[in-house]
């Protein structure tokens, strides 16, 4: 472990004494110690989330936390309790700073003890789900981070590219995945949530805390591993791997990862992008079209949230990505009303450009996607024009949908001179209208996504007219539960002032029993 | 005794298969020999497994140095063959951008266009100009032929004969046999177009018969009616 002596030369901050310990802190690590001491859950909660938060921005906004060596002896010098103040003090340092290259390493090296301490199952501890979720968040990003601070050597000094030498297994790609590996391995995650839709365990019911009087870390940690594994894969391009680290979550309900919008919003944001990427473009609109109606509802309760900003972000992204999946796969059915109007408003000027076949066109997608997809990381940087390439194939498709909703039968003939092509040309396009709409899904099987159904015989192409009668009962249904919730809303109000704080948790879980009570089914 | 429970111990370990080396040890670089050669396992028993392919890919990326282009190349092949899955492009993520400007896999991308886009014609042209990449991998032309038949199923229920043979590269007497064939076991039937041509009308399904589509109704579904239940009371 460093001491804080390797930071002395480090700290530009002008007057940031690491073993100036105020009373502030003296006080928040003897109570943070206590409560974890006696698994106050709660009180662990509301230390994390809001004194951390509060004594960071009055007194350390531009400079670390007191080293961990001058506070241990405030708390027995507790190793654990060391490991969890180290993750903290690093974290905070990444948000506000800059970190070293030996930071850097530390905070690799540190994040390894406490895997480690996990891995071997000394802790009892129980610790809340934000928390535990923003370790697994935070390792991943000070991963990705790393891998594009490395990538940048051109201004490195010797010193650094020394170091980068000396401690070749500092972010190593492999470490990285087997400790995200072993903790979902470890924890027995997949066979907990297996054996829980038979009625032998009660993760998902209890949120994931252990009120038998175990500890919740590893089996959490191994639950938003598997959500770390996918953003993992995503970033190195590679979708399908990705996508079966999430399987065991079922994430057509809401469970652990919906408790914690900061992993609601990264797993529907990967989830969604992995289908972009494999072409299942259905799925995609339908999973963002859900988080992005939970985050219409339910943002202004997380406004003091140290992660609104990147909640406001995702938000932006998945409007963008569902703009490149609706103008490839036009089905507008699969979105919900209030999303569209956004959408709308967002972008719809540009996916009416994106509909038209020219180099504008051909700008847009690139642009909207540059824009929304996670930042790819070395070593080898991975093709990433996939939405560029299947736009390019499907340059002709959207004019031939025109035509066919114009008629019921057309001759090949006919549609040929229309489309100005000839026909071998137009039997071409009529395949691959039905090939980039009908896809594989994740059992193997082929799926539609057609919105205009059509077959050919012989010659002639019949286009069977699919309306799909609007749906009256579904209507009245979210207009009955729309107008119910207000009074929920109107009565329970005070409870949820965000202001005043009262429990970051019970706001989370009264917006999950709201948001799936009004949106059934979607 | 102790040999002999050695010998059985690496036994047992050599008796896992690929696919089982992979889920236990999917970062783990020690592997990679064995995932190459079950690439080539995969090429002469026509045999196929994406995930492995896909952790060989991955461990090509975390270690270029140990990148082998035959294998790589054989691969994409194989992920070609298993159209209409989107493989092909899943491989291509993982390949760096330097290696796929080498001639045989800018081959294999134009390759893959054409069968994107069910240029057939094109397609056929180009593989036979290609047969050193293509060729070594047995069963290449019967898994194409599979990609374009099931291309031609979801688009006609009568499809003219010549637009089959285009499509499948198979013509005369070949075809003929082909045919004879489909129609004993696959459900095919021949029939006379009214310029006396044949046509082969093809199994339906629901996507060549919008119609054998499930109905979508307006019905709400009764776990839906329970979310109100509380309301109605």
């Amino acid at each position: 472990m460093a001491t804080s002596a390797d930071y002395d030369d480090r700290s530009q901050e002008i007057g940031y004494d690491p073993n100036f310990v105020p009373d502030s802190v003296k006080t928040f690590v003897v109570h943070l110690y206590r409560h974890i001491r006696e698994k106050n859950v709660y009180e662990i909660h509301q230390m994390y989330e809001g004194s951390f938060q509060k004594l960071s921005d009055r007194m350390f906004k531009e400079s670390p936390w007191p080293s961990v060596d001058a506070v241990s002896p405030y708390v027995d010098n507790d190793h654990v309790f060391c490991l969890l103040y180290r993750e903290m003090w690093f974290r905070h340092l990444y948000a506000r700073m800059s970190p070293t290259l030996q930071q850097r390493i530390d905070s690799y090296d540190n994040y390894c003890s406490l895997f480690q301490v996990v891995l071997h199952g000394v802790v009892n501890m129980q610790l809340p789900n934000q928390w535990l979720w923003d370790m697994v968040d935070e390792f991943v990003y000070q991963f990705q981070s790393f891998c594009q601070y490395r990538a940048k050597m051109k201004n490195k000094t010797e010193e650094e590219i020394a170091l980068l030498r000396q401690f070749p297994q500092a972010w190593n790609v492999y470490g990285v995945l087997n400790y995200l590996q072993a903790l979902v391995e470890k924890s027995t995650i997949i066979l907990i949530l297996e054996q829980e839709k038979e009625g032998l365990e009660q993760f998902t019911a209890n949120d994931g805390y252990d009120y038998n009087g175990g500890s919740n870390v590893l089996k959490v940690l191994g639950y938003y591993s598997m959500v770390g594994l996918l953003r993992v894969h995503c970033l190195l391009g590679d979708y399908h791997t990705g996508l079966k680290c999430l399987v065991p979550i079922d994430i057509s309900q809401s469970g652990v990862f919906t408790i914690v919008i900061g992993s609601h919003i990264t797993t529907i944001y990967h989830y969604g992008f992995a289908n972009l990427m494999l072409r299942r473009y259905a799925e995609a609109i339908r999973e963002f079209n859900k988080v992005l109606l939970y985050i219409l509802k339910f943002k202004q309760f997380h406004q003091k949230s140290p992660q609104f900003d990147q909640i406001l972000k995702k938000n932006e992204q998945m409007y963008a990505l569902l703009a490149i999946c609706l103008s490839l796969c036009p089905q507008v059915k699969l979105i919900e009303e209030n999303v569209n109007n956004q959408l709308r408003e967002k972008y719809g000027e540009k996916m009416a450009r994106m509909q038209r076949y020219d180099d504008e066109a051909f700008a847009l997608y690139d642009e909207l996607f540059s824009y929304a997809c996670p930042k790819f990381i070395t070593p080898s940087p991975p093709n990433f024009e996939e939405p560029l390439v299947n736009y390019n194939q499907q340059q002709l498709l959207s004019g031939i949908r025109s035509f066919l909703k114009l008629y019921s039968t057309i001759s090949i003939a006919k549609l040929a001179t229309y489309m100005e092509v000839d026909e071998p040309t137009l039997r071409t396009i009529l395949m691959t209208y039905k090939h980039k709409t009908h896809v594989v899904d994740i059992d193997g099987k082929i799926v539609s996504n057609a919105d205009v159904d059509f077959y050919v015989n012989e010659d002639t192409v019949h286009v069977v007219e699919t309306k799909s009668a609007k749906n009256y009962g579904d209507y009245f249904m979210r207009q009955i539960l729309k107008v119910s919730m207000l009074a929920i809303w109107s009565v329970g109000r005070d409870d949820r002032q965000p202001g005043q704080n009262k429990t970051g948790m019970s706001v989370v879980s009264i917006s999950e029993s709201t948001y799936w009570l009004s949106f059934p089914g979607y | 005794m102790g040999r002999e429970r050695e010998t059985q111990q690496q036994q047992q370990q050599t008796s896992y298969t690929v696919e089982e080396l992979v889920a236990v040890n999917p970062y783990n670089p020690d592997i990679l020999p064995d995932l190459e050669n079950y690439v080539h396992e995969q090429v002469s028993s026509q045999t196929y497994s994406l995930d492995a392919n896909l952790c060989l890919l991955r461990l090509y990326q975390f270690e270029p140095e140990r990148m082998s282009i035959q294998i790589v190349a054989r691969i994409l092949v194989k992920a070609l063959m298993a159209m209409p899955a989107p493989d092909f492009s899943l491989c291509l993520f993982l390949i760096p951008e330097r290696v796929q400007m080498e001639e045989q896999f800018k081959t294999l991308i134009v390759l893959s266009h054409y069968l994107e886009t069910a240029r057939f014609r094109e397609f056929w042209d180009e593989a036979a100009k290609n047969r050193s990449i293509v060729e070594v991998v047995p069963g290449f032309e019967q898994a194409i032929q599979a990609y374009a038949i099931h291309v031609l199923s979801l688009t006609y229920q009568k499809v003219p004969r010549p637009v089959l043979a285009e499509a499948i590269n198979i013509e005369g007497l070949s075809l003929d046999k082909f045919l004879e064939h489909q129609v004993a076991n696959c459900g095919w039937v021949l029939e006379k177009s009214h310029d006396r041509g044949q046509l082969i009308v093809l199994p339906r399904n629901e996507f060549n018969q919008p119609e054998l589509k499930k109905n979508t109704a307006d019905s709400i579904p009764l776990e839906h009616i329970t979310r109100i239940f509380s309301i109605l009371n």
